[in-house]
């Protein structure tokens, strides 16, 4: 089974390298860009096949190390 | 052999920048057409980039010897002796290529590349610099190359924990379509464990050490030996990506191997991989070697042995060991979680062979690759160096002038590059970026090592030869007025297109003048590198044969550095001034011009002054010196103001006209700042020693006062001097081009 | 005081930290391999500056996931000295030792220079030797020392006196100048400035030699 898990910052958390994307954006001419904001997209292969399980497994992971939760938020995706 | 491999065609043999004569030579060194993978292995082997095909016959001219010299060219970086059982290993290399296509990552592998020349012969690496030359900076490219090439930079050497103390940016439209990227490590290791590649004996393990392989940047060898076109920008996919955390984890298992004796011959793999370290090995041996590729790891699957012996993955080594040490080796590797594979062994053969899925699909007599590689006298043709003093306008105001100056983009504090750079991790950097040299202690001694890297290739453009000896005269004049004694150069070539006949002047004469001027110095060449083919669209960067050098300091508490220390010093300058304006930094930012002669060094007079200067920091009697050089003295007297914070009141000293006198470029100078007693004592003795003195004024205040009736508030030169480049990587400004 | 410092897979200040505390302590110190489960018997542990697994995913997270890691948690809930400097600070506050998080600097550059701290807090065992409100000024060396927590952990930390360092000119966004902080029980400290690169005037002055003379004071 493959995963995919997006780790971004949570809302109301500064991000600089998206305020800087933005800028650059604006700065190429594409006016109506207005809040940008990035983060990571993290892909992996699991070997489980059970879909309740490799969600639990990914939110497990998420918590421990994908994420930090002080900061950040993620979405699991499973393929 | 094999089949199934591509039929070597003149196409192919076009498509890999070998010439039909070249083609010929191969044919017959192996007595039969080459295959695929052999004509690959050939193409890099006998590159410019490894082979030194265009410049060697010329390179054999430097000065390489010296009582403190352990080794010199020929191995992957210098060894000088610094006292004390020390050993001093240095060597810079360039990068321009990769770096043009991808800024980042190709600034970054070259940091990665030229530390690993230089632990992969015993030596931790204590610093870095490095010799940037972008283009004018209203294209627009020039940003983001600047932008990409000093992150990368940081970005490996700061992961690697090694400062990276100091370096030259500047700016010429020349450079516009081809940037140059050179970078230098130093590194300490003792004398007694000096590691060399030469593979020696017959039957010892060849162990492969570090990343895997993947298929990054094949013919990047042949890449940086050839011009570049609009078309270039689709080689994107060819250049390496820099992984430092892995660079980190190999030098510290490299120096915990090293520490044991189970190691004949390490190298690294750099430019042609695979390839050219195992066939330097062979070749320094005297032995041959025979690797097996279905052993080498892998990072991605369905690799040809063509890809494998031409990547250039970085961070892997090659290692020859003592028979029955492999276990030792992996246990060391594996605790540092690098791979680690036996891949082959040395044979008695002088022959390089390579199997894969059990054939052999190479076999090449290992001289074939080295000393067989041609060799051109390529010709050249001279031409008179450019001559003339220009015209200037006599009515501009002085400080107005240096306002600008201090503002223009080679001229304008780098401080917005270097706080990029960790520059104090080791605990031992003395002299942080922004003086004349960097000096980085001797860790757990009072000597230290000064470091600089140095050229004017406005100067090479019109005089090809003074502009190589000026170099090398400036790189030895930095590190004297630290107060070092200047022990070896590393030279870095960068020229265009050898093929041209006018470039190929440009080369020689360059080389002539750096020997000329080592010899004079007593400053040997202990390594180097060459980077030709630095042109784009048929247009060729200015001549730069950057000189990296290393001096050494017995006691780091005997030094000099730029900033201007009390009230009431007395300003003192040392060697002669002429007014020398052609091809100045004055009249190239106030007049608009590049013209006339270069400044001429007289060697003897260079050396006269630098050993003065020296003997007095090394006695304890001066503790400020600033050496004169772009820009002239004023520019000299206000970093110094500007760098301590005390002004000064100064006037002129010798000439009628304002201009030359204090912006003129005669070469062998020094300002100096000392209490008075001690100032009347420095002047006496030049006089009787007949060098070149005047008495320019005091520091004190906090504004730069110029015949006792102009005067510029400090604050108001640092703001221009500053400001110019945060400014313009902001975008706040299109800076006049130069 | 005798100390240890850990050594992840590429920290690099980690010799550092060493040549400073043994030149600060006269003894010698003891380096710890990350993959070890035990700490030796020491009074302080130092977790180094550097680029802990390149500092691939965030900061200091891989580092945490560490075995030695565990060691050090049970050496801080038994009130042992932790003092995290740099890449150290960043895995202290992953492992949630400290609270809060470092996030890449404002101006998104990595930066390496001399700044102007206030000593905000001398009540603790890595600062008394300092004068409340003292400015000292050390080296930062990074691209991710700006400090976010939220207002509430904020307000807490400013009321329980925890925040010991202030930069005097905000290097990198860092949330109401915070430079360096403490746990509750007040003996883990973690800071983006460098102190053990100043304990010697010829490489940058000696402002760091308080902090280390706190500790020595404190735990000898």
């Amino acid at each position: 089974m493959k995963a995919r898990v997006f780790v971004t910052l949570k809302n109301g958390v500064l991000d600089p390298q998206g305020k800087a994307i933005g800028h650059a954006l604006n700065g190429l001419g594409f006016a109506s860009v207005g809040e940008v904001r990035q983060g990571k997209v993290i892909d992996l292969e699991l070997s489980e096949t059970d879909t309740g399980k490799a969600k639990a497994a990914l939110k497990d992971m998420c918590e421990k190390l994908l994420a930090n939760t002080v900061i950040e938020k993620y979405e699991i995706e499973l393929k | 052999m094999t089949t199934g491999m591509k039929t070597v065609t003149p196409e192919l043999v076009r498509e890999h920048s070998l010439t039909p004569d070249e083609y010929g030579r191969i044919k017959k060194l192996l007595g039969r057409e080459a295959n695929f993978v052999e004509l690959g292995v050939f193409s890099v082997m006998w590159s410019e980039h490894c082979s030194y095909k265009s410049t060697r016959a010329h390179l054999k001219k430097l000065p390489t010897k010296a009582a403190w010299v352990i080794q010199g060219p020929g191995e992957n970086a210098g060894v000088i002796d610094i006292g004390d059982g020390d050993a001093c290993i240095f060597k810079m290399e360039s990068h321009n290529h990769p770096s043009f296509i991808e800024p980042y990552q190709g600034a970054a592998t070259g940091v990665g590349g030229i530390m690993r020349d230089v632990f992969t012969m015993g030596a931790r690496p204590i610093a870095m610099m490095n010799a940037l030359r972008f283009g004018e900076p209203s294209h627009p490219k020039t940003r983001h190359l600047v932008s990409g090439v000093v992150s990368g930079i940081g970005g490996y050497g700061n992961c690697m924990g090694v400062p990276t103390v100091g370096g030259e940016v500047n700016f010429h439209k020349s450079y516009n379509g081809n940037i140059l990227v050179n970078a230098m490590c130093v590194g300490l290791a003792r004398t007694d464990k000096i590691f060399l590649s030469a593979a020696k004996g017959a039957g010892n393990p060849v162990v492969y050490i570090g990343s895997k392989t993947g298929r990054d940047g094949i013919h990047g060898a042949t890449m940086a030996s050839a011009e570049f076109d609009d078309a270039s920008e689709e080689k994107r996919p060819t250049v390496q990506v820099g992984d430092p955390f892995t660079e980190k984890l190999l030098l510290e298992a490299c120096l915990e191997l090293m520490a044991t004796d189970a190691i004949i011959a390490i190298q690294d793999m750099g430019a042609a991989g695979l390839t050219s370290s195992s066939a330097e090995m062979a070749d320094k041996g005297g032995s041959g070697i025979e690797l097996d590729l279905d052993k080498v790891p892998q990072r991605e699957t369905g690799m040809t042995a063509y890809e494998m012996l031409l990547s250039e993955s970085q961070e892997r080594m090659l290692a020859v060991l003592k028979p029955g040490r492999e276990d030792q080796a992996r246990a060391i590797f594996e605790k540092w979680e690098l791979d680690f594979a036996v891949i082959g062994f040395t044979t008695d053969t002088s022959r390089f062979v390579i199997k894969h899925g059990g054939a052999v699909v190479a076999d090449i007599p290992v001289t074939a690759l080295s000393d067989e590689a041609p060799i051109y006298e390529r010709p050249y043709a001279k031409r008179a160096p450019v001559t003339g003093a220009p015209t200037f306008d006599k009515s501009k105001p002085v400080l107005a002038s240096l306002e600008k100056i201090l503002a223009a983009p080679d001229m304008a504090s780098r401080r917005w590059v270097w706080e990029q750079y960790d520059n104090s991790v080791m605990n031992d950097t003395v002299q942080h970026p922004g003086g004349d040299a960097a000096v980085v202690r001797v860790h757990g001694t009072k000597k230290a090592l000064a470091i600089t890297t140095d050229v004017s290739p406005r100067y090479c453009r019109p005089d090809p030869f003074e502009g190589g000896k000026q170099a090398v005269a400036e790189a030895w004049r930095n590190l004297t007025a630290v107060g070092a004694t200047p022990l070896a150069v590393t030279d870095n070539l960068n020229y265009g297109n050898p093929q041209k006949p006018e470039i190929m002047w440009e080369i020689v004469a360059g080389i002539d003048g750096i020997g000329e001027a080592c010899r004079a110095l007593d400053f040997p060449v202990i390594g180097g590198n060459c980077s030709l083919y630095n042109e784009t669209n048929g247009e060729g960067i200015l001549p730069t044969p950057a000189i990296g050098a290393v001096g050494l300091l017995k006691d780091v508490t005997r030094m000099a550095t730029v900033a201007f220390k009390r009230q009431g010093d007395v300003v003192i300058l040392i060697g002669e001034t002429k007014g020398h304006l052609g091809q100045s930094i004055y009249l190239r930012e106030i007049e608009g011009r590049e013209e006339g002669a270069a400044p001429m060094v007289d060697l003897a007079v260079e050396k006269k002054n630098g050993d003065f200067v020296r003997g007095l920091i090394a006695s304890g009697r001066v503790d400020t010196v600033h050496d004169v050089s772009d820009g002239g003295v004023l520019v000299s007297v206000a970093e110094m103001a500007m760098a301590g914070r005390i002004g000064a009141s100064i006037g002129m000293a010798a000439l009628p006209e304002a201009a030359p006198f204090w912006f003129g470029e005669d070469q062998a100078r020094y300002v100096i700042a000392a209490p008075f007693a001690e100032a009347e004592k420095i002047v006496k003795e030049a006089r009787a020693a007949e060098i070149f003195v005047a008495e320019l004024g005091k520091t004190g205040g906090d504004a730069l006062v110029l015949d006792d009736k102009d005067r510029v508030p400090l604050a108001r030169l640092s703001a221009a001097h500053e400001g110019w480049f945060p400014r313009f990587m902001a975008g706040e400004e299109i800076p006049a081009t130069n | 005081m005798k100390s240890a410092v850990i050594v992840f897979p590429a920290s690099n200040c980690d010799r550092d930290a060493a040549t400073a505390l043994e030149q600060m302590t006269g003894t010698k110190t003891l380096m710890v391999w990350h993959q070890d489960s035990d700490l030796p018997e020491v009074d302080l542990v130092v977790l180094p500056g550097g680029f802990s697994y390149g500092d691939y995913l965030r900061c200091g997270a891989m580092a945490n996931q560490s075995k030695i890691m565990g060691a050090i948690k049970a050496h801080a809930g038994r009130g042992g000295a932790v003092l995290g400097i740099c890449n150290g600070f960043q895995v202290l506050t992953e492992s949630g030792l400290l609270p809060g998080a470092l996030m890449r600097n404002a101006g998104l550059k990595f930066i390496c220079k001399q700044v102007g701290l206030s000593v905000e807090e001398t009540q603790s065992a890595f600062t008394r030797k300092y004068d409340k409100g003292q400015t000292i000024s050390l080296p930062v060396a990074h691209g991710e020392g700006n400090y976010y927590a939220d207002d509430a952990t904020l307000d807490r930390l400013e009321g329980d006196g925890r925040v010991m360092f202030r930069y005097q000119d905000n290097p990198n966004g860092s949330a109401r100048n915070i430079a360096g902080i403490l746990n509750e029980k007040r003996n883990v400290l973690g800071l983006m400035p460098h102190p053990e690169r100043v304990v010697d005037p010829l490489t940058g002055g000696t402002d760091g030699r308080g902090l280390f003379q706190s500790l020595i004071e404190t735990l000898s």
